[in-house]
């Protein structure tokens, strides 16, 4: 438990402290996490703590990922990125590969080693990359969207050279790869003795892959909804956290079993679940942990460096690093002249995939094992793949150089590509947040609805709305429902407290957005516009006011005067509503607030006045409307002109 | 027999007399369609297809309105800009109130003498009008001479305004029955209670 503790403190600590601050100097989180790793790394020597098998643990980071990065790419999106998946992807591991081995062997390494080496090369770091995109909102561009397919090819090729590697290990030594295979499969997602389908012939693991795979999907779709409609009745926050986990835990576990990658197997389910109603509100629970693990993963790469082995051979490492980089960046390159990827995005696509990926620590790890590559070169590989990745977040601010001469030289600005995630953010289905929610589709715009009503939600989405199930009045949920690009968020739950809370974060940590607030009643204004809301719209008046009219009406006023006589009581109440909010205090009951007593005091004499007269303030704000000149003006206006034939009219 | 259709526009009803007692008077009247505007429409949220029906089941249109700064009230005219819709009123296609009759029976709080080049309204009261006058001439439309009343204000207190109730009631049953002598009414500016024989014929309804 202590050494539980102490670890714990260490890892938080470093990323507390080393994150900000990377951040602050506009070097991205992921380096922040990769120099807090190295600070540990002589005091993790010192406590003889198993970094790598840390690291493992914290490989399920990626799965987690995969899973959410599925979740924000429905099925018909995937499709229609299939061409650049096998085409731009395949060819990028391909030709790199390819390149690699022949470097390789030109050295005189034995082609066994060559192809190994090759395929580790061939492979970007989709943790970093991803989580760079995502921090940059760089994913919807084109540039994103082509790394995305490459990665995403990487993570399905990685499939096969696990289970080519054993081919390639000395003859000797074959009896004992299969097992080994199994094992390092699992890597991603931790435990290795869990395949029991490892001893069956080729076909029966196909079948076995495909059955997961159908069962994968068949969760995803017919599962999810009613497991979480079930929970929802228990109306406890950390249930949906425990879903969420297991939902992703178990399908690694699945996949794992069947001797597939589980980050394949949680993308997969992602995709899957990329149309449901939960998907924000899975999104919202498994981010933290995915942002946690990948920190921690990024922790131990950088404590992984082992520096005695850099400092023994620092040059050639730095000179192969910079090559690794120099060969990929070209190739890619090549790649995005052939694909057409244009402008800034062309640079996006070159810089941020020329790093080799922590899937090559995995490839490595099992070189060794299998004896395909002798220790000595595989250490050193390991420095190379580190270094490269150490340096990615370097290759990004090289690519902000770029943009920034681009634009320079750029005239005219090309307008920014419109994102996906609706502008509109409706919070609360309800009576008040439906009709505004029809309303504004009925004129064409898009919004994103979240709701707490899993039954509403059924039915809305029967009639094909985008709505969204979840607790609206978590920053989290409204994180994963764009609200960093939304023009106009709507808030109409029910609740009081919760409309509050909402409208001050969002004011106080998103500015930028429009908040309209449903106030529940004269003192929630109040409330509202302290927290910073300038435009909130109290649930019960207008159509009170409507009421009112309404008896005016039937009790015999013409519909003209009723309405004019609505609108002078409308103004008057809004005046008074200004008034008494300037001397609101939050923080005071209003009773107690002296200058609200007095406030309200004058407010009611006032009304008292009006009443004893006959409405004067209301009737006089109505009687000067239309009222005639008097027969006097008439006769005043007319002895003028003849006195003064040239009086201007 | 013509089919009359009253527009009465005038927020501030509880301020009139003339106006209200002219609508009390022909309101109720067999042929005519009376139509309140500001109580149809107190949120000027006008049915355009509604009115444009309405325009086509009447042959004589009338615009009952006090004049407001030498112009009809805004309901009015907004009803004017929304239903007189080019492709119905006017422009291509638009002939579908071709020879229909627009009378306008408007109350003036200034004198008769006011309304010319000595007067301190300083033009005669056509000049004002001639906005909607050149409004039917669009619309194919045949402009009849205004019903007026002069110092409406005072004209419940020197009995003028029954009088002028009265010549309202009796052109409008001659509209109705086809008595009225669009040839003549061409010649003549403005239509009074007590000029009516000039367009229509000495009926009993005139002495009643």
């Amino acid at each position: 438990m202590g050494d539980f503790l102490l670890l714990a403190t260490l890892f938080l600590g470093a990323g507390v402290i080393a994150v900000p601050l990377a951040t602050r100097l506009g070097l991205g989180s992921v380096l922040g996490y990769l120099l807090a790793g190295i600070a540990l790394s002589p005091i993790l020597g010192l406590l003889h703590v198993d970094v790598i098998a840390i690291q493992h643990f914290a490989e399920f980071g990626v799965v987690m990922m995969l899973f959410i990065v599925g979740l924000e790419l429905e099925p018909r999106r995937l499709w229609e990125m299939r061409g650049r998946l096998l085409g731009l992807g395949g060819l990028q591991v391909g030709i790199t590969a390819a390149v690699v081995i022949a470097i390789c062997l030109s050295f005189g390494m034995p082609w066994r080693q060559g192809v190994a080496v090759g395929f580790i090369i061939a492979l970007s770091s989709t943790a970093i990359v991803l989580q760079t995109l995502t921090e940059r909102g760089l994913m919807n561009s084109d540039g994103g969207r082509s790394s995305f397919s490459v990665l995403l090819f990487q993570d399905i090729a990685v499939i096969f050279m696990l289970a080519l590697f054993p081919l390639l290990s000395a003859p000797d030594l074959f009896g004992s790869t299969v097992t080994h295979g199994g094992e390092s499969a699992s890597g991603h997602g931790g435990g290795g003795d869990l395949t029991p389908f490892t001893g069956l012939p080729g076909w029966g693991q196909g079948l076995v892959s495909l059955a997961a795979i159908a069962i994968v999907v068949g969760i995803g779709s017919y599962l999810t909804r009613p497991l979480f409609r079930f929970i929802a009745m228990a109306r406890l926050r950390e249930l949906f956290t425990a879903a969420a986990l297991m939902l992703v835990v178990g399908i690694a576990l699945l996949m794992t079993l069947a001797g597939l990658s589980p980050a394949l197997g949680a993308f997969l389910a992602g995709v899957v679940l990329a149309n449901s109603e939960y998907r924000h509100e899975l999104e919202s629970h498994i981010d933290p942990f995915r942002g946690l693990l990948l920190g921690l993963f990024f922790i131990t790469v950088g404590a992984a460096v082992d520096f005695q082995l850099l400092a023994d051979q620092f040059w050639s490492t730095l000179g192969m690093t910079l090559g690794v980089i120099v060969i990929k960046a070209l190739i890619l390159f090549a790649l995005s002249l052939v694909f057409r990827i244009g402008g800034s995005d062309r640079w996006l696509f070159t810089l941020g995939l020329a790093q080799a990926g922590e899937f090559g620590f995995v490839l490595l790890t099992l070189t060794v094992s299998e004896n395909i590559l002798p220790t000595a070169v595989s250490s050193q590989l390991l420095l190379v793949v580190a270094l490269s990745m150490l340096l990615t977040p370097g290759l990004f601010v090289l690519y902000d150089r770029i943009c920034v001469i681009m634009a320079k030289r750029r005239e005219p600005a090309e307008a920014d590509e419109i994102d996906s995630t609706a502008d509109i953010i409706i919070a609360g289905h309800g009576r008040v947040g439906g009709i505004v929610n029809r309303m504004l589709r009925a004129y064409g715009h898009e919004t994103t609805v979240l709701d707490y009503s899993s039954s509403q939600l059924e039915a809305l989405r029967a009639f094909g709305f985008k709505v969204f199930f979840g607790d609206a009045s978590r920053p989290d949920l409204l994180h994963a429902a764009g609200i960093e690009n939304a023009k106009l968020l709507i808030v109409a739950l029910d609740n009081r407290d919760q409309i509050t809370e909402l409208v001050r974060y969002v004011c106080k940590h998103h500015p930028h957005v429009h908040v309209i607030a449903r106030a529940t009643s004269r003192e929630h204004v109040y409330d509202l516009y302290a927290v910073g809301c300038r435009d909130m719209i109290r649930e019960t008046f207008d159509s009170s006011v409507r009421i009112g009219r309404s008896a005016f009406e039937a009790l015999g006023a013409h519909a003209f005067d009723a309405e004019q006589m609505s609108r002078a009581f409308v103004q008057e109440d809004r005046k008074m509503l200004r008034e008494m909010a300037e001397v609101y205090d939050p923080d005071i009951p209003n009773h107690k607030n002296p200058a609200f007593v007095t406030r309200a005091r004058e407010v009611l004499a006032r009304q008292q006045d009006e009443l004893s007269g006959g409405g004067r303030v209301l009737g006089a704000m109505n009687d000067r409307r239309w009222s005639p000149p008097t027969p006097k003006d008439v006769r005043v206006e007319r002895d003028q002109a003849r006195s003064d034939p040239d009086a201007p009219d | 027999m013509s089919r009359i259709l009253v527009y009465f526009a005038h927020p501030g009803r509880r301020y009139s007399r003339a106006n209200l007692g002219m609508a009390d008077t022909v309101s109720h009247l067999a042929g005519v369609t009376y139509i309140d505007l500001y109580e149809h429409y107190p949120r000027h949220d006008i049915d355009i297809e509604t009115e444009q029906d309405r325009l086509l089941e009447h042959d004589v249109i009338v615009f009952q309105f006090p004049l407001f700064w030498y112009s009809t009230p805004s309901l009015l005219k907004d009803w004017i800009d929304l239903v007189l819709e080019h492709g119905f009123a006017y422009g291509e296609g638009g002939e579908q109130l071709r020879d229909k009759a627009l009378l306008c029976a408007i109350t003036c709080s200034s004198s008769e003498e006011a309304y010319s080049s000595e007067g301190f309204q300083h033009y005669p009261l056509r000049t004002f009008l001639t906005p909607l006058e050149q409004t039917a001439r669009l619309c194919q439309m045949r402009f009849l001479p205004p019903y007026v009343l002069y110092d409406s204000l005072k004209a419940s207190e020197d009995e003028r305004l029954g009088h002028h109730e009265l010549g309202y009631k009796r052109l409008m049953i001659g509209l109705r029955e086809g008595d009225f002598d669009y040839e003549r009414a061409r010649e003549i500016d403005i239509l009074k209670a007590d000029g009516l024989d000039a367009v229509l014929p000495a009926a009993e309804a005139s002495h009643g």
